[in-house]
């Protein structure tokens, strides 16, 4: 495998891979329901635990 | 017998150190191993010191109630390493500011620039910045996943391990051993030991988050998981070597060129943009929610944050090498990522500010989150500037001047410092159980000190930077060059000298801060009026009108 092959796979395959994993990554970050579930989630530090 | 596996495994390697000495190929790594050999034997010494012989206390006791709480143990130590390494680190810097002014202060041959400049970088970086993310990110981790760190003493020896990481490093430069890969300065052997004590930091802060009792897992988490996992990556890619001999400092990188370049920034950029950047992160994702009592502005936003930064970060590198013999086309890659950059370092910037939505009253009457606040506006302005550097044009002039110097500081100042500070005299009194900070009129103090230090050294070398740079390409009509180098350093001198009294303050308002954390360490509480001018006590409040 020499330089080539893995830079004609890199800006192929590996970028649509990363393209599709981030935007995978947004939509999912917006789907119906994700509101109320990373509010809950900022919330994490917040709840105060036993000891500080 | 406490203790007893610790010493007899530190008394075999002081051994093998022994061994090592009598082995040695070259006088540098003799004298290195000497320093091993009289490091490890003191800390067996100390331990023996402290043992007993009487059987283990704590197998027959069942489960005593705090054995079910937090391991902050390494915590606290992390926090007192954090504040001394970064004495050490800025005071170094203020030497290397003072020896570019003063050429006589290089006393040869430990102590002349090109010693002391990685001694500096490191022992910011490293020591102050590396301790900072090891200890916040073990009580962050085990704060919001509600469960004590893995591996029990797994963390003390990732405490211990990487403290001789530091001093290992650090006595190798002034000794003249370096592989001359900047930020990776050490050779090979303090490389392998890094990579172990790395391993089981990955350990304990994963098996903590498996552990954990909350489903979720929180943001901040992520971005010390991906600081972890990335430098680990980094550093052992960067680091392949063959060195010359077992017995021997020197090694040769696997690759060479360009490819060795490319490799280096590699490691180099992403050093920044997961050390300095993605771990501290982290920090204010969990304590600037926790200091204002909010939480943070938008959680999707930072979620989006973090997969921005991590798939942009990674190609960005090549900025560092405009110019040179890398291909044209990864010039530009590198240029471009960097410019998409400036979008998601900004979402983050914005999401650390706007927490504070609310409670901007805070900013007049809590000096910590002043602190807090002026660290976000710092990343945000140095991942602005970063950017526009990286553009091959604004490069050309910035290239090799004081303007990187510049940018470098006011991250390194303004964000990683800045964020730190605040973390610590977060977690400080909570640590050691006390009400409150020794004194918060202090921590002004040390506000201020620092951010007049900040202001001093960016501007200085914005304006030393750019003059640099155009005196390097001022031709005269018939084409010649009009300066010759020795009159550019030259031109220098001045800025040279602010520049080292903008560390001098930055330098004071630290001792400032570990004068405080040590009183409050101590239990002492300085009397004082609160800041804001709220009334002393709540009598004189209460006090019906007569
Ligand atoms: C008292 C405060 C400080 C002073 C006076 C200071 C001074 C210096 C000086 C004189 C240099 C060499 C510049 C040159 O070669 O022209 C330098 C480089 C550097 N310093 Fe600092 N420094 C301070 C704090 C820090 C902190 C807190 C950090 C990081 C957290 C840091 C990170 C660096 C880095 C990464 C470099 C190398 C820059 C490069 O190669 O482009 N410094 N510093
Ligand atoms: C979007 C974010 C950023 C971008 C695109 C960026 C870009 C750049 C560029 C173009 C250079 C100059 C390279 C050269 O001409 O040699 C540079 C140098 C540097 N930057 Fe940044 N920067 C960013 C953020 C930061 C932050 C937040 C920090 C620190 C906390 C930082 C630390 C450094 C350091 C240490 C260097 C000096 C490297 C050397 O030794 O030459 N950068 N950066």
């Amino acid at each position: 495998m020499d330089y080539h092959v893995m830079r004609e796979f890199a800006d192929s395959w590996g970028l649509l891979f990363m393209m599709i994993f981030f935007l995978g990554a947004v939509l999912f970050v917006f789907r119906p329901g994700a509101k109320k579930q990373a509010e809950e989630a900022a919330r994490i530090p917040l709840k105060d635990d036993c000891n500080e | 017998m406490k203790y007893g596996t610790e010493i007899v495994v530190l008394a075999l390697a002081t051994f093998a150190a022994l061994v090592a000495v009598a082995m040695a190929q070259d006088v540098p790594f003799q004298q290195h191993v000497w320093i091993l050999f009289f490091v490890l034997l003191g800390t067996v010494i100390v331990l023996m010191r402290n043992t007993t012989f009487a059987p283990r206390q704590d197998a027959a006791i069942p489960l005593r109630p705090h054995a079910s709480a937090y391991m902050d143990g390494p915590v606290r130590y992390g926090t007192v390493a954090t504040m001394f390494w970064g004495v050490v680190g800025f005071l170094v810097g203020v030497v290397v500011a003072l020896q570019l002014a003063y050429p006589d202060l290089n006393i040869e041959p430990w102590f002349n620039f090109g010693r002391m400049r990685p001694l500096h970088t490191s022992a910011v970086v490293f020591a102050f910045g590396g301790n900072a993310l090891i200890a916040t990110s073990f009580y962050v981790v085990q704060r919001t996943c509600r469960a004590r760190l893995f591996g029990g003493n797994l963390a003390w020896f990732v405490f211990w391990g990487y403290q001789l990481f530091i001093v290992m490093a650090a006595t190798g430069y002034l000794l003249g051993i370096t592989q001359s890969r900047e930020y990776a300065e050490p050779e090979w052997y303090v490389d392998l030991w890094l990579t172990i004590v790395w391993v089981a930091y990955l350990l304990v802060f994963l098996g903590t988050i498996v552990r954990r009792k909350e489903p979720h897992i929180y943001v901040a988490n992520w971005f010390y998981l991906s600081f972890i996992v990335t430098i680990a990556m980094l550093h052992v890619v960067n680091n392949l070597a063959m060195p010359v001999s077992i017995f021997g400092s020197k090694s040769y990188s696997l690759f060479s060129g360009v490819q060795d370049a490319l490799t280096q920034w590699w490691y180099g950029h992403n050093a920044v943009g997961f050390f300095l950047t993605a771990g501290f992160l982290g920090m204010m994702y969990y304590f600037v929610p926790k200091q204002v009592n909010r939480p943070v502005y938008s959680y999707r936003l930072s979620i989006i944050h973090f997969w921005a930064l991590i798939f942009l970060y990674i190609w960005a590198g090549p900025h560092h090498l405009h110019y040179t013999a890398l291909p044209d086309w990864a010039q530009t890659l590198g240029m471009v990522f960097s410019v998409m950059l400036w979008m998601p370092s900004w979402g983050g910037m914005i999401n650390g500010l706007m927490t504070l939505s609310g409670a901007w009253d805070k900013l007049r009457t809590d000096p910590i989150v002043r602190m807090m606040v002026l660290a976000i506006a710092f990343y945000g302005m140095s991942t602005f500037e970063g950017p526009m550097m990286s553009i091959k044009a604004v490069n050309s002039l910035s290239h090799y001047t004081d303007w990187t110097i510049g940018h470098v500081h006011s991250g390194a100042l303004g964000w990683v410092g800045m964020i730190t500070f605040g973390a610590v005299y977060f977690m400080v009194p909570k640590l050691w159980g006390r009400p409150r900070l020794y004194s918060l009129r202090l921590v002004t103090w040390h506000f201020w000190l620092a951010t007049l230090g900040i202001v001093v050294y960016a501007a200085v070398m914005w304006v030393s930077g750019i003059q640099q740079g155009l005196m390097w390409r001022e031709y005269d009509d018939q084409g010649f060059l009009v300066y010759s180098f020795a009159e550019t350093v030259a031109a220098m001198y001045p800025y040279y000298v602010v520049r080292a009294i903008g560390g001098l303050l930055f330098l004071s308002g630290a001792l400032v801060m570990a004068y405080n954390i040590t009183m409050t360490i101590l239990g002492y509480e300085r009397e004082e009026e609160p800041i804001g001018g709220q009334l002393a006590s709540p009598e004189s409040v209460l006090k019906p009108a007569e």
